[in-house]
């Protein structure tokens, strides 16, 4: 390491630099110099020494883990989370640039607005030959069910993403339009955080666009759609196994919106509605992340399970704002690109501003006899295909690979179903590669969202840098990393925060009701949570007995026999299988609540588990695993801490609250029963201290040696000790009383009776009266607690 | 001729359902020139809790139902007259199958009727090699698209056995196929992908069959519940075209059209939460009776 520093102060980093011939170059101006844009940050990176530089990239990559940024992937079956492949040197653009590429890209939001409308209306662009009527007819992404249904508020299109790539000219080109749902944008705001904390003494002073204005913007267009003022804008998601599904859920923390799935949505008296905690609740702008075709089994696929029967007659009857229309998949259509040039002039007034990559549909014969005549220049793809050009699964065949009569053939008989695209090739940016900057090919995904006043541009986006120095596009199959993009003013940019209408918003959100599929996930995260540190507590006092007794079956370890099975404990592993699974419960439980959960508490529960997973092979019995199971109950309590102390305290951390109260409540009811049973071995009653945690307590008010009385009262009926049954009792009356509907001005709902009566009793028995057989019976009317509850609120 | 229907469905469930949204499509259409409506009704016991009705993107007559929860049996229950005008004719003005393509292309429309719509697979009639070879062997002699239907149509009634208990309403084609058996869903879609596979664009009918026979004639296969049969598009000047391959005949008036669609998907006569619910049995029973 010191050699390197050494080796680096005699040759500054960006010396070795060397851009590929032929190929223009982000940071190096075709004379070899540094472009001036780039000057500021090259210098900052020149004078950094190695470690240095380490230091500052490892704050990002701290930020993105912290954060519990990933993406999930599939592959041979099954998918994996992966972490955020950030590319640390950002891609700098000149404002000046940035303003032509946002006229250009409003000009084609405006085109591909113009040709939904017309696949979606009165099909002209069909009837008067301008678009072959197989490219519409044949294309599974043109939905019929959805032709002649106008969308409310008059636009079928509000969120699109552009993806660009420079050529060789030096000229930015359209390589694929996204306006399905499309993705990344909360990527960028991410890799925007991650980057600026790298670069935390250049970020700030920069010049660089901020990117919350844009989303900003965007927030009050969507709050605007809404006819109720007071209800939520929603984000419609696949589910947690999606690819994207983090940044679905960090949008919607990000911007206040509510996170659904399909099955939290019913469409009734033609409204679309979402089943709530406190209801049905009228849902009427939803920014869609679901792929249409699965967003209504009864009109479109009607193989989806993750959609809403319903959803298209709701649209039909213009109760909803979706974004974008369901349909706008069909144009994502490659060969629509060999169109969109020639209807430009008709449909938006002028040419494009920014051509996109030459593309030939090879149903018309002119397109085959161009493929024909240059197959070199030649990639070939299925004409309806939606996937971008790089997509590591789509089916590319260079044309020039193929052998002169296999092509002809292919032409000749699926002409129709085929389109070629030039083979193009990229620019190139910095990337860091074992601490040296390199070049990489580059594209940009560029955002507008429709606002009220026109088509707004995200000053930045992402940029994908592919892994190898092949720069033609096709290359980016192999996938790569992310960068930031800084669009750099020359004069200094305002600060935005989302900040100036939080008040507005934490308005809305007390308004738009708790989903009762979130109600009843974190309901279970709170009682696996306990349950996972239930069990450590036992199987920790368990094993420090075993450690005392020399490993000998004294008679007080067969005492937790009963304990074991109630809780369905194998006791021959240190870290029980049982553990294992409710840590796995809970993480299944907290995935599905992303939006509401915080992201430190979401990286602890995932940091214990990996620990519990690491450790359960390697302990052995006895004292050992005692210390593994305290080191994980520090943990566990961290966990609480975290959920219980920083979340809002609003209706949806109740249902934790009473999750957690609940389980509580019946592990300390099942322990005293088992434990002060009077048949209990000795040394029973010491053990319902430790396992209860009250150790100190019960010194504190007992100077004598435990009893049965002095147990029960202090963790069944000491309302002060905040493990005694007593007190989970209480909390949850409190609590259950805080729900909706729960107290009518004194009129009770059969779970505030039921909480109530298990107060009073409680609050009124004594020791001698609180026998093993009452505990039992205690038990069992918590227990029924859990089933009231569900059928209330979670159905 | 002058048709009384009837269609009564009737399911019956386990146990009580939870609210429910369904999409019928059991009326018979109106088709100017070929078939007209007197009179068609539709009543749900018990009564749904909404109900609207609406046309769908191929023309088809659909009626909305939300049911509500709780409950064990649904009866659907559809009435109508309608005069069948429907003449077989014997005129064939199709294109060849060579100049199909070049008529098909001068075709601009999207509407409900365009051909476009029905010469790709669609999600219940891919393309099975097995029937595609089968469609090029069966028309290999014929001169003209109708020729290629009539050979198609009758190759595939020859080749399969109508059996009520062989298929499922989900069973693949290809399935079907190479068992060699099923009912007029299998042989129809069967048939449509044959034709698809020769460039011939093909469409699923959902319908009816007269019950009783004319006098001297035997009753027709199917007749005793929903029927289907295939409509193929035979050249700009013939227009379409329609086939039975069940009854091995061109169509004319002992047929009554409910709708269209690229499969049986695009007009199954119940979608939605009833045919999925577990643990049901459902009866159906049809009625056609000619009145003159």
């Amino acid at each position: 390491m010191a050699g390197d520093r050494a080796d680096s102060l005699e040759q500054p980093r960006s010396a070795a630099y060397r851009p590929l011939p032929g190929v223009p170059d982000e940071m190096v101006a075709p004379d070899g110099k540094v472009r001036p844009l780039w000057r500021k940050l090259v210098a900052h990176l020149d004078a950094l020494p190695d470690d240095g530089l380490a230091r500052d990239l490892a704050r990002a990559d701290r930020y993105l883990l912290d954060s519990g940024v990933f993406y999930r992937q599939y592959g041979g079956g099954e998918s994996v989370e992966r972490p955020w492949p950030l590319s640390h040197i950002p891609v700098l653009l000149a404002e000046k640039e940035w303003k032509d590429i946002g006229a250009a890209l409003r000009q084609r939001a405006d085109l591909l607005e113009a040709v939904m409308a017309d696949l979606y209306g009165p099909n002209e662009l069909v009837e008067t030959g301008r678009l072959p009527a197989a490219l519409v007819a044949g294309n599974p992404e043109w939905l019929r069910p959805m032709v002649g249904v106008k969308p409310r508020g008059g636009h079928f299109l509000h969120f699109l993403a552009f993806e660009l790539g420079r050529g060789p000219d030096g000229e930015w080109w359209v390589l694929a339009d996204r306006a399905q749902a499309p993705s990344g944008a909360g990527y960028a705001l991410e890799n925007r955080v991650a980057t600026s904390r790298a670069f935390s003494e250049l970020y700030p002073d920069g010049n660089v666009h901020r990117l919350a204005g844009f989303f900003r913007n965007f927030r009050d267009a969507l709050q605007a759609q809404a006819t109720d003022k007071d209800s939520r804008v929603a984000i419609l998601t696949p589910g947690p196994m999606n690819e994207t599904y983090f940044e679905h859920a960090y949008i919607a923390r990000y911007l206040g919106f509510t996170l659904l799935e399909g099955d939290d949505l019913c469409v009734s008296g033609d409204r679309l509605m979402v089943r709530t905690v406190q209801g049905m609740r009228q849902v009427d702008v939803l920014w869609r992340r679901l792929d249409a075709q699965y967003a209504d089994p009864l009109e479109l696929d009607p193989a989806s399970r993750i959609g809403t029967p319903g959803m298209v007659a709701a649209l039909r009857a213009g109760a909803v704002t979706m974004v974008n229309a369901l349909g706008s998949g069909v144009l994502e259509t490659r060969a629509l690109m060999a169109f969109l040039p020639k209807l430009a002039p008709d449909l938006v007034g002028a040419p494009l501003a920014m051509p996109n990559i030459a593309t030939w549909w090879c149903g018309d014969p002119a397109a085959r006899a161009a493929v024909r005549a240059s197959p070199r220049r030649m990639v070939l793809a299925d004409a309806l295909t939606t996937r971008l050009p790089f997509d590591p699964t789509d089916d590319l065949t260079r044309a020039v690979g193929l052998p002169a009569e296999v092509l002809d053939r292919r032409l000749t008989e699926g002409g129709g179903d085929l389109v070629a695209q030039e083979a193009v090739t990229l620019s190139t940016t910095p990337a860091l590669v074992d601490g040296a900057l390199v070049p990489r090919p580059m594209t940009l995904r560029v955002y507008l969202a429709r606002t009220a006043r026109g088509w707004a541009v995200m000053p930045g986006g992402f940029a994908r840098i592919g892994t190898g120095a092949d720069v033609s596009a096709l290359a980016m199959q192999e996938g790569g990393a992310a960068a930031d993009v800084w669009v750099v003013s020359p004069l200094p940019v305002p600060a935005i925060t989302m900040a100036r209408q939080v008040s507005a918003a934490d308005t809305r959100m007390a308004a738009g009701g708790l989903p009762a599929r979130s109600a009843d996930n974190l309901f279970w995260l709170g009682r696996y949570a306990e349950r996972a540190e239930g069990i450590v507590r036992l199987m920790r006092a368990y094993h420090t007995r075993l450690a005392e007794s020399g490993g000998t079956g004294a008679p007080l370890l067969a005492g937790f026999d009963p304990l074991f099975r109630q809780m369905g404990i194998d006791p021959a592993a240190a870290i029980p299988q049982k553990l294992l699974d409710n840590l796995s419960a809970a993480i299944g439980s907290a995935g599905s609540v992303r939006d509401r959960f915080s992201p430190d508490a979401w990286s602890a529960l995932h940091d214990i588990d990996r620990s519990a997973r690491k450790l359960a092979p390697k302990v052995s019995a006895g004292d050992d695993a005692a210390r593994a199971l305290s080191a994980l109950l520090r943990k566990l309590a961290g966990i609480s801490g975290l959920v219980h102390e920083n979340m809002y305290r609003f209706v949806g951390w109740r249902f934790l609250t009473i999750g957690r109260l609940h389980e509580r409540a019946m592990g300390t009811a099942a322990l005293l029963a088992v434990l002060c049973d009077p048949k209990a071995p000795e040394g029973a009653l010491d053990l319902a201290i430790e396992v209860g945690d009250s150790i100190l307590t019960h010194r504190r008010r007992f100077t004598l040696n435990a009893s049965r009385a002095t147990v029960i009262d202090l963790l069944a009926l000491d309302p002060l000790n905040p493990r005694a049954l007593r007190h989970q009792i209480d909390g949850l009356r409190e609590q259950v009383d805080m729900l909706p509907a729960a107290n009518d001005h004194g009129a009770l709902s059969p779970l505030a009776r039921e909480a109530l009566r298990l107060h009073t009793d409680l609050a009124t028995a004594e020791p001698a009266s609180l026998t093993t057989e009452a505990l039992w019976g205690l038990r069992a009317r918590i227990a029924m607690l859990s089933d009231i509850l569900t059928t209330t609120y979670f159905h | 001729m002058l048709y009384r229907l009837r269609l009564s469905i009737r399911y019956d469930f386990a146990r009580p359902t939870g609210v429910g949204r369904q999409l019928l499509r059991i009326s018979p259409a109106d088709l100017p020139g070929m078939q007209d409506v007197h009179h068609s009704s539709i009543v749900i016991t018990p009564p749904p809790a909404e109900r609207s009705q609406f046309t769908d993107f191929f023309g088809n007559e659909v009626t909305q139902l939300v049911m509500p929860a709780g409950l064990t049996q649904v009866r659907i229950d559809m009435t109508g007259r309608v005069r069948r005008l429907g003449e077989e004719s014997e005129l064939d003005l199709s294109a060849s199958l060579d100049r199909l393509p070049d008529d098909l292309h001068e075709i601009t429309d999207l509407g409900p009727h365009s051909p476009h719509h029905f010469l790709r697979p669609s999600h219940r009639i891919p393309a099975v090699a097995p029937i595609a070879d089968f469609a090029r062997k069966a028309c290999g002699k014929a001169a003209t698209a109708r020729e290629a239907v009539e050979c198609l149509g009758r190759a595939i009634h020859g080749h399969m056995r109508f059996d009520a208990q062989a298929t499922e309403v989900d069973t693949p084609i290809a399935q079907a196929f190479a068992g060699r058996h099923g009912v007029c869903q299998d042989f129809s879609q069967i048939m449509i992908s044959g034709l698809r596979s020769l460039g011939i664009p093909a469409a699923y009918v959902s319908g009816f069959l007269r019950t009783n026979p004319p006098p001297g004639k035997p009753r027709l296969e199917g007749a005793d519940a929903m029927h289907a049969w295939v409509r193929a598009w035979i050249g700009a000047e013939a227009g379409w075209c329609e086939y039975d391959p069940t009854n091995d005949c061109f169509v004319a008036a002992n047929h009554v059209t409910i709708g269209y669609g690229r499969d049986y998907a695009d007009v199954a006569p119940v979608t939605g939460s009833m045919r999925l619910a577990g643990g049901q049995t459902t009866s159906h029973s049809v009625d056609i009776l000619a009145e003159d």
